[in-house]
C-alpha cells in the first residue's frame, strides 16, 4: 500500500536481553518510582472544608447588575436573548412607570427575566452583547437540584442584591 | 499438662487470634492508605482521626449489608465457602513461634501454640487447603465468571505450590528440620561465625522463588488473577454479599499475615535480632524484644506485598502458567542441587 506520508518508521522488535527478561531490575526500578510518591506531599483539596479557587475568567451563574443608585441596569433590549446560541434567555419587557426611578435605570425594563440554567452553555455570548452591562458570568456553578422547572432561575435568583442592605 | 499450662496455651489461642483478626482489619486500612499514598492521595481520612475507625465502619457496613444467595446456588456450599476459606486461614498461624520463652512466676512457657515436629508441613498443608474455600465458593455461586475465578484459582495455587515446596526443601537441607521453632533458634542471632545466621543470606534464591509462590498463594497482585475486576467482574467473590464477602476479603489479609509471618520465620530470622545476646538484658526482656522485632518483620512484608500490588500490572494467564511451570520450578530444582553441592563439597 502507498503510505500516505513519508513519515513510517519501521519498528524492530528486538528479543529481549537477559536483563530484560528476568523482570526483576524493572520490577525494582518501577518500585523505586512508587517509593519516591509515597513521600510526596498528597495532591487532595479536601473538599468541603477546602475549596478550590475559580480561575479569574471562569464563567459561572449570571447576574443582572444595579448601577451606582442601586437601580437595574436591565433594559429588555433583547440583545442578549438574540445572542444567546442555546436560546436559554427569555424576558418580558415592561414600561417604567412614574415613581419607579429609583428602582430602574431605564424607561423600559424588564418585568421577567428567565434563564434556562439547563440551556445555558456559559459561553458568555449575552455578556459581550450587552449594550448596558447589565449581565456578567460572574457567579459561582449551578447548583444542583431536583426538577427541571426548579433551574429556570427567574429574577429573584439572578438580580444583584440592592446596595444599601 | 497442668492446668496452669491448659490455661496459658487457651491464652495463648485466643491472643493470637485477635491479633491475626485485628491486623487483618487495619490492613484492609493499611492497604487504603498506602495505594493513596503511593498514588499523592490522602487515603480515607473521615472516620475518626487519620480515618482510624474506617475499618470498624466498613465491619458494619459489612454486617447490615442485604444476605443474597443466589436461587440456583447450592446454599450449603455457597455458605460452606467462605467459612472454609476464613477458617483455613485463622488455623495457619499455630505452629509459627512468636518469640523464645517467658518466665512467669514459677511457669516456664514457650511463645508458640504447639511445636510439632511436622510444623512447615502442616503450615503447607494448610495453606493449600484454603484453595479449597475459593473453589467451593466459585463453584456453588452457579456464575460463569465465579466458575472461572475459581478454576483460575485452583490451577494457580497448584501450579506455585509444587515451586514453593521445592524452595523449601532447599532450605531443609540446610536447616535439617521441618518443626518452626528449630529452624527459628538456628536463626538465632545474627552473625556466627563469619556469615550472617538468618537464612535468606544463604538461601537467596530460594527466598527469591519463596517470595514470588506466596503473592500467587495469597493472590495477590500481580497474581490476583481469580478475582480480576476487568476481566472476570469480581472472580469467585462475584454473587457474595454481605459479610460473607467480608469473610472472603478477611482472609486474603489474614493469609496475607500469615505468610509475612511464615517468611519472617524461614528466611529473615524469626523473633531473632541482631545484638540479641550482646544487650545484657535478662531472657525475658530478649523474648519481649524479639516479639516486637518479629512483627516489625511481618509488618515490613505486609507492607512489601502492598507496595507490589500497587506498583506492578497484573500477569497475563499463559504468562502465569510460564513463570510457575517452566520458570519457578527448573530455577527451584536448580538451587536444590546446587545447595546439595555447596553442603557436600563445602562443609
Amino acid at each position: 500500500m502507498e503510505p500516505l506520508s513519508n513519515k513510517r518508521k519501521v519498528l524492530e522488535a528486538k528479543p529481549m536481553t537477559f536483563l530484560e527478561r528476568i523482570y526483576l531490575p524493572a520490577i525494582f526500578q518501577g518500585l523505586a518510582i512508587t517509593i519516591k510518591h509515597f513521600f510526596r506531599k498528597p495532591v487532595t483539596i479536601r473538599y468541603p472544608e477546602e475549596k478550590r479557587e475559580y480561575s479569574e475568567n471562569f464563567r459561572g451563574l449570571h447576574s443582572l447588575k444595579r448601577d451606582e443608585q442601586g437601580r437595574e441596569r436591565c433594559t429588555a433590549c433583547g440583545l442578549c436573548a438574540l445572542s444567546c446560541p442555546a436560546e436559554a434567555i427569555t424576558m418580558i419587557a415592561a414600561e417604567r412607570q412614574k415613581g419607579e426611578e429609583n428602582l430602574y435605570r431605564e424607561e423600559k425594563y424588564a418585568a421577567v427575566y428567565e434563564i434556562n440554567m439547563l440551556r445555558c452553555i456559559f459561553c458568555g455570548l449575552c455578556e459581550e452583547a450587552c449594550p448596558k452591562e447589565a449581565i456578567y458570568l460572574d457567579g459561582p456553578h449551578v447548583q444542583s437540584d431536583y426538577l427541571r422547572k426548579d433551574f429556570i432561575y427567574g429574577k429573584d435568583k439572578l438580580v444583584e442584591a440592592p446596595l444599601n442592605q | 499438662m497442668g492446668i496452669a499450662e491448659l490455661l496459658i496455651k487457651v491464652a495463648l489461642v485466643v491472643i493470637i487470634f485477635l491479633i491475626s483478626l485485628v491486623i487483618a482489619m487495619y490492613s484492609t486500612y493499611a492497604e487504603r492508605k498506602v495505594a493513596a499514598f503511593l498514588q499523592d492521595r490522602v487515603g480515607p481520612d473521615r472516620a475518626g482521626p487519620f480515618g482510624i475507625l474506617q475499618p470498624l465502619a466498613d465491619g458494619g457496613k459489612m454486617f447490615l449489608k442485604e444476605e443474597i444467595i443466589p436461587t440456583n446456588a447450592s446454599p450449603f456450599l455457597f455458605i460452606a465457602g467462605p467459612s472454609l476459606a476464613i477458617l483455613t486461614a485463622c488455623i495457619g498461624s499455630a505452629v509459627i513461634p512468636w518469640g523464645q520463652r517467658l518466665t512467669i512466676g514459677a511457669y516456664t512457657f514457650n511463645l508458640q501454640v504447639t511445636d510439632i515436629n511436622v510444623g512447615l508441613l502442616y503450615i503447607f498443608g494448610v495453606i493449600s487447603l484454603g484453595v479449597y474455600g475459593v473453589m467451593i465458593g466459585g463453584w456453588a455461586s452457579n456464575n460463569k465468571y465465579s466458575l472461572l475465578g475459581a478454576i483460575r484459582a485452583a490451577s494457580q495455587n497448584i501450579s506455585y505450590e509444587i515451586a514453593m515446596g521445592l524452595s523449601i526443601i532447599a532450605l531443609l537441607m540446610t536447616t535439617g528440620t521441618l518443626s518452626m521453632r528449630h529452624i527459628a533458634e538456628q536463626q538465632s542471632g545474627f552473625w556466627h561465625g563469619h556469615w550472617f545466621t538468618w537464612n535468606a543470606f544463604s538461601q537467596p534464591l530460594g527466598f527469591l522463588i519463596f517470595i514470588i509462590c506466596a503473592f500467587a498463594e495469597t493472590n495477590r497482585s500481580p497474581f490476583d488473577l481469580p478475582e480480576c475486576e476487568t476481566e472476570l467482574i469480581g472472580g469467585y467473590h462475584t454473587e457474595y454479599s454481605s459479610m460473607k464477602m467480608g469473610f472472603y476479603l478477611f482472609a486474603e489479609y489474614i493469609n496475607m499475615f500469615v505468610s509475612s509471618a511464615v517468611m519472617a520465620t524461614l528466611y529473615f530470622g524469626g523473633y531473632n535480632f541482631p545484638f540479641m545476646h550482646h544487650l545484657g538484658l535478662s531472657e525475658n526482656w530478649v523474648s519481649i524484644l524479639g516479639v516486637i522485632a518479629l512483627f516489625i518483620k511481618i509488618f515490613a512484608f505486609i507492607f512489601f506485598f502492598m507496595w507490589v500490588r500497587w506498583t506492578i500490572p497484573r500477569f497475563r494467564y499463559d504468562q502465569l502458567m510460564d513463570l510457575g511451570w517452566k520458570v519457578l520450578i527448573p530455577l527451584a530444582i536448580a538451587n536444590i542441587v546446587i545447595t546439595g553441592i555447596v553442603i557436600t563439597f563445602f562443609k
